[in-house]
């Protein structure tokens, strides 16, 4: 580490030691994807708002988009001061994640200009258009149709699972252009999409664990500006492919931070300290020790590949391997020790949300339920499976 | 999360990661290997004979005994691609010797044999006994003092490549403290040795009677290093036997996959069914982790605490996922996975044998969960 990150990395500890916020009397949201209550959005873009301000978010991108200039290095020792001090996750993810690499690495001057400072600073929140109630894995399917009239394209149809769709001002969509196409892909179109826009309208869904958090998305007859077409009309297959790698931490360029808090499997040491059977405390069983020991294993085989994925000459083999793996073994492990958490807490696994007797007021529950917007959302753990066989392994194709 | 050793690399060991993957996968195709279960010896002399010209006896011993002056971070790639690609030699027996030598030996023992070592002689190992018990100080053998020296006693098991080593390095009780012996092999009596059959049959494993071979008192390594060099032994042993693994899993895997891209059924390569192909790509994850591991082991290794907790982790996985591969390679080979040509069995064998040597997973966790699970 040169002298100036290291002073750098000095500089974020001391203004993530100073300006973390600590518990807060309601529940924070651990992804960004359970962001449900106007409590939980107000508190979280403010925070965004104040990191970004302090130059720690966005660090590495163009000063002149609104970016801080300086080099990935910094924006990694940033987001690092950030786990140490276990902030709230940064929740623009699909603005700082997806949408904001997407638009620096293939968006015109206009786009860059209009839209990467306001995703830095929260003002401008993002969702995503991909799924559709009928096309959901099989996205090449997408059925929304775009139809070009002068300078604008005329929308129609439905997309579901929108993460903040409610608070959104911007979209990346994936629309229909060509319904004549030689094949399915050729006739897609991605879009930059307004949301407040007449004939655009937002409907709440209710997840399983009993919130809000997602939207169905309904288009008719909605005008956008023809402006906001990424990549040329019939390559939009293409532009969500690269948006995806993005989304699933395949390909670099983010903005920084977490929208993913990560569970160290030392926090439910202490559940299985507490936790008693027969009048010891769990963590005696040697069943149980084995199945702690094994998830501290997984976490730290993950957080080590990442690690060994930026050394080229341990990845000779296949370099890909492990940027493709990243979502699969990250949401998967996520789900895992979350529900191996209920079984650590004896009668009380039974309490919900809302009950005074519930083990950390039912934290572990919803972070289970919640658990699988992961494993599904961003392509569900079956579909990346198919993905790393044919991509990684170079399997047959199933589809 | 909790700092359990960070991975990284050393350029002498990448040096040493590529010119081990094209050596042993120039020097052991697989007809190779099958010709040499065969064999009684079990390796090829011009082979081994390459090896130890190429300095790699020594990458692990001082200069100041001849050796080339790295550490176990940089023998760790060599284990690998051995293992990979099945090569047989004794250069882990020999490597893991050299080690406890380093690890406990005199400067008498270090000074002489050491260098003879980094030349090319071969020694091992002989620490198991019948009890088949994985903690190194749970022995019976027995060195009672005689007018010469120590004249020995009991039965050591699982001693590997015997036939080649000039040295064994042999675990007895002297009264109740356990010490390590270095016999000469020409000192050992004939009939003492007997072939013992592993399932891993690419490996040449021995059973050594002791009765009666006498040693001089010159030839007992430092007793107050017994404790240290034993648990480094352990430690450096499960490092090689995960290296092993970890090469054996990523070759065990290309050739799953070169199945499922290449057999039809109802008019499809089987590899397009995900019935094949995801349980194909898990073992895929756990590989890529065990390699992960396995670096993070070797780079760690010489550190007090990581390098335990590193090593167990990497040993653990590496077992955990060549058992897994090797098992579904056999299920999805069909009816030529039951056969012996089918090379799934060897991978399969190599597992079994490796867990069964210095600790399998299970032991590894829970020796893990005493390091890190403090009530």
């Amino acid at each position: 580490m040169s002298a100036e990150i290291a002073e750098f990395a000095k500089d974020a500890n001391a203004w993530f030691a100073e300006n973390a916020p600590g518990p807060q009397d309601f529940m924070l949201p651990l992804t960004f994807m359970e962001v449900g209550t106007d409590q939980q959005f107000d508190f979280l873009r403010d925070w965004q708002r104040k990191v970004y301000e302090a130059g720690y978010l966005g660090a590495a991108w163009p000063k002149d988009y609104g970016g801080g200039g300086l080099s990935q290095a910094h924006q990694d020792a940033a987001t690092k001061a950030m786990k140490a001090h276990h902030t709230p996750i940064m929740f623009n993810t699909i603005g700082l994640g997806w949408a904001g690499p997407l638009i620096l690495d293939m968006g015109t001057e206009a786009h860059r200009k209009k839209y990467i400072k306001g995703i830095l600073s929260g003002e401008d929140v993002w969702c995503q258009g991909f799924s559709e109630p009928e096309n959901g894995s099989d996205l090449g399917n997408a059925q929304l149709r775009a139809v070009r009239e002068g300078d604008e394209y005329v929308l129609n149809g439905s997309k579901i699972w929108t993460t903040h769709g409610h608070y959104a001002k911007y979209m990346i969509l994936l629309a229909r252009t060509d319904f004549d196409a030689p094949n399915k892909y050729a006739g897609l179109s991605f879009f930059l999409s307004p949301m407040k826009v007449p004939g655009i309208e937002t409907h709440k869904i209710r997840k399983l664990t009993g919130e809000h958090g997602f939207t169905q998305t309904f288009f008719t007859d909605a005008r956008i500006p023809a402006d906001g077409l990424m990549g040329a009309e019939g390559a939009g297959w293409q532009v969500a492919m690269q948006t995806l790698m993005y989304e699933r931490n395949a390909k670099g360029g983010q903005a920084g931070g977490y929208s993913i808090t990560e569970i160290d499997p030392l926090e439910i040491l202490d559940l299985a300290r507490k936790a008693e059977r027969g009048g010891k405390p769990v963590l005696d069983d040697p069943v149980i020790r084995e199945r702690l020991v094994d998830f501290m294993i997984d976490a730290q085989g993950h957080r080590q590949s990442m690690a060994r994925a930026k050394i080229p000459p341990l990845n000779q083999d296949c370099p890909q391997a492990i940027p493709l793996m990243a979502k699969l073994s990250m949401t998967e492990y996520a789900r895992e020790i979350n529900e191996f958490a209920l079984s650590l807490q004896g009668t009380k696994g039974g309490y919900y949300v809302g009950e005074p007797n519930a083990v950390d007021d039912g934290y572990w529950h919803r972070h289970y339920l919640n658990a699988f917007s992961a494993t599904i959302g961003g392509g569900t753990s079956q579909i990346q499976r198919n993905i790393i066989g044919e991509h990684a392994l170079g399997l047959p194709k199933t589809r | 999360m909790s700092d359990f050793g960070q991975i990284g690399f050393t350029e002498e060991q990448i040096d040493m990661l590529n010119a081990a993957e094209r050596f042993c996968r120039e020097k052991s195709p697989m007809d190779k290997v099958r010709s040499l279960i065969e064999d009684e010896q079990g390796y090829d002399t011009d082979v081994w004979k390459e090896i130890y010209d190429l300095g790699w006896l020594g990458i692990a011993i001082p200069e100041e005994y001849g050796g080339v002056g790295l550490s176990m971070t940089e023998v760790v790639p060599v284990a690998e691609q051995m293992g990979r690609r099945m090569m047989h030699s004794p250069f882990m027996s020999t490597t893991l010797a050299a080690q406890a030598i380093l690890a406990g030996g005199t400067e008498a023992q270090k000074s002489e044999i050491l260098p003879q070592i980094a030349r090319g002689a071969a020694a091992t190992l002989a620490l198991s006994e019948q009890n088949g018990d994985w903690e190194l100080a749970h022995i019976s053998a027995v060195a009672t003092p005689d007018e010469n020296g120590y004249r020995l006693s009991g039965t050591k098991t699982f001693v590997a490549d015997l036939e080649a080593a000039d040295w064994v390095i042999a675990s007895v009780k002297i009264k109740d403290d356990v010490a390590l012996a270095i016999i000469p092999t020409n000192s050992i009596p004939d009939g003492a040795i007997r072939r013992e059959v592993v399932i891993d049959e690419t490996k040449r494993s021995y059973e050594l009677n002791l009765d009666d071979i006498v040693i001089g008192e010159s030839d007992i390594m430092d007793v107050d290093k017994t404790d240290a060099a034993l648990h480094h032994i352990h430690l450096a042993a499960n490092l090689l036997i995960a290296a092993e693994l970890t090469g054996a899993a990523q070759s065990c895997i290309d050739y799953t996959v070169e199945y499922l891209g290449t057999r039809k059924q109802f008019g499809k390569l089987i590899g397009a069914f995900q019935a094949l192909k995801h349980p194909t790509v898990d073992a895929f994850v756990d590989y890529q982790k065990a390699r992960s591991l396995l670096y993070t082991a070797a780079f760690n290794f010489g550190k007090q605490g990581e390098g335990e907790i590193a090593t167990r982790m990497a040993k653990a996985k590496a077992e955990e996922t060549l058992s897994f591969v090797a098992d579904r390679s056999i299920q999805f080979h069909g009816g030529f996975g039951f056969t012996y040509d089918c090379d799934a069995q060897l991978y399969r064998r190599r597992a079994i044998f490796l867990a069964s040597q210095y600790g399998d997973a299970r032991y590894h966790k829970q020796k893990l969960a005493d390091l890190l699970l403090k009530a």
